[in-house]
């Protein structure tokens, strides 16, 4: 693909730097990248990703747009309140830059479509709020081989990892499995600084960035963990999990499984 | 031994909002109980009913997972940091349907 003349000038501040080039603008402007949740991690993601190019953006929300998302939710607006968030997350991508094809998918990730949908992409970002569609996700990309980029936050707190199916170890190898209902807050009761939200979505996107670009360190095999409070950053290894139900060669978990109503009654076998 | 201890936030309501605690103990194991019996009620949240480490929550010296080494039977050092880390999800805030 030859860059136009407006694609060297918007892109320009990144097409200057020594691992870009127009090389690295082409493999950006073909990327394509499936953001599950455009909400506090989603968002900013979403939103740097498409003020750098990628080509194509999906977008997989089934919320609409309430009042109380917008402290850190900055893909939405005031305006957009009440309509369905992916088609809101378009709006504004496609009035930030409109190259990007953005594909929504307004429907909630399921066993049935969740390896359907992550097929169309190259990469996977995880930005949902809830255990069981992390495990979903996880378990999904492990089985069809898509990259995974998961990022959680709680309170003050972050953490973010990259998921290379197969040759990395994936989020089953970090947690096995999902904690009970009711155990963990969720972030409504816990709450959430939406800084700390942002702070984690664009180390996604940065990660999504590198990935495509094929430059630097992903963060596989460790778990980055943000503490706001004191402005640190902290890693710990993530070792393969040679026992893990989804990426192991003792796998148990070879079909996917809505975990709504069943979080609590998956368990490994105990060794 | 004297270890430090970082708590992540959904334990801290627990140790009156501290992020790291000190305690003395010799494993993983002990440094549950020590934890417990400062801070009551922590060990039931870290624990299952067997007494297990839950598979939800990881411990850290330093910066290895104690699973892939003694599990809760894990020598502390002098000086050693351990870090507890859940997992944790929150991000979308998505309505709970």
């Amino acid at each position: 693909m030859i860059l136009n003349e407006q694609q060297i000038d918007r892109y320009s501040r990144q097409i200057i730097l020594p691992h870009v080039g127009g090389k690295g603008q082409d493999k950006i402007l073909n990327a394509k990248v499936l953001i599950v949740g455009t909400g506090g991690l989603g968002a900013p993601c979403a939103f740097y990703l498409a003020a750098a190019g990628i080509g194509k953006i999906g977008l997989v929300d089934s919320d609409k747009v309430e009042l109380n998302n917008l402290q850190r939710q900055i893909l939405h607006t005031t305006a957009d309140v009440g309509i369905p968030k992916a088609e809101s997350g378009k709006k504004r991508i496609t009035a930030l830059n409109p190259d990007i094809n953005v594909v929504t998918h307004n429907l909630r990730l399921t066993s049935q479509n969740a390896l359907e949908l992550i097929k169309n992409y190259d990469i996977v970002v995880d930005g949902t709020d809830n255990f069981p569609t992390r495990f979903l996700i996880n378990d999904a990309c492990v089985m069809g081989g898509r990259p995974l980029v998961h990022a959680g936050i709680f309170r003050f707190d972050g953490q973010i990892m990259t998921i290379m199916p197969k040759s990395g170890p994936c989020y089953r190898c970090l947690f096995p499995e999902p904690p009970p209902p009711g155990l963990v807050p969720s972030c409504q009761e816990g709450g959430i600084l939406g800084a700390v939200a942002g702070i984690l979505g664009v180390l996604q996107a940065n990660e999504v960035l590198k990935f495509v670009l094929g430059i630097g360190d992903l963060l596989i095999g460790k778990l980055l963990i943000f503490d706001a409070l004191s402005s640190s950053f902290r890693t710990v290894k993530v070792p393969r999990d040679n026992e893990c139900a989804v990426c192991s060669d003792h796998a148990t978990i070879t079909e996917l499984l809505d975990y709504q109503q069943q979080a609590c009654q998956i368990r490994r076998d105990e060794k | 031994m004297s270890v430090k201890v970082r708590i992540p936030a959904p334990l801290q309501k627990l140790t009156s909002n501290k992020s790291e605690v000190e305690v003395e103990a010799a494993t993983i194991k002990e440094l549950v109980e020590s934890l417990e019996k400062v801070y009551p009620g922590i060990k039931g949240r870290i624990c299952d009913e067997s007494g297990k480490i839950r598979r939800f929550i990881n411990f850290y010296v330093n910066d290895e997972d104690v699973r892939f080494l003694k599990g809760d039977d894990t020598v502390l050092k002098d000086a050693d940091q351990v870090s507890i880390i859940p997992a944790i999800a929150g991000g979308a805030g998505e309505n709970r349907k």
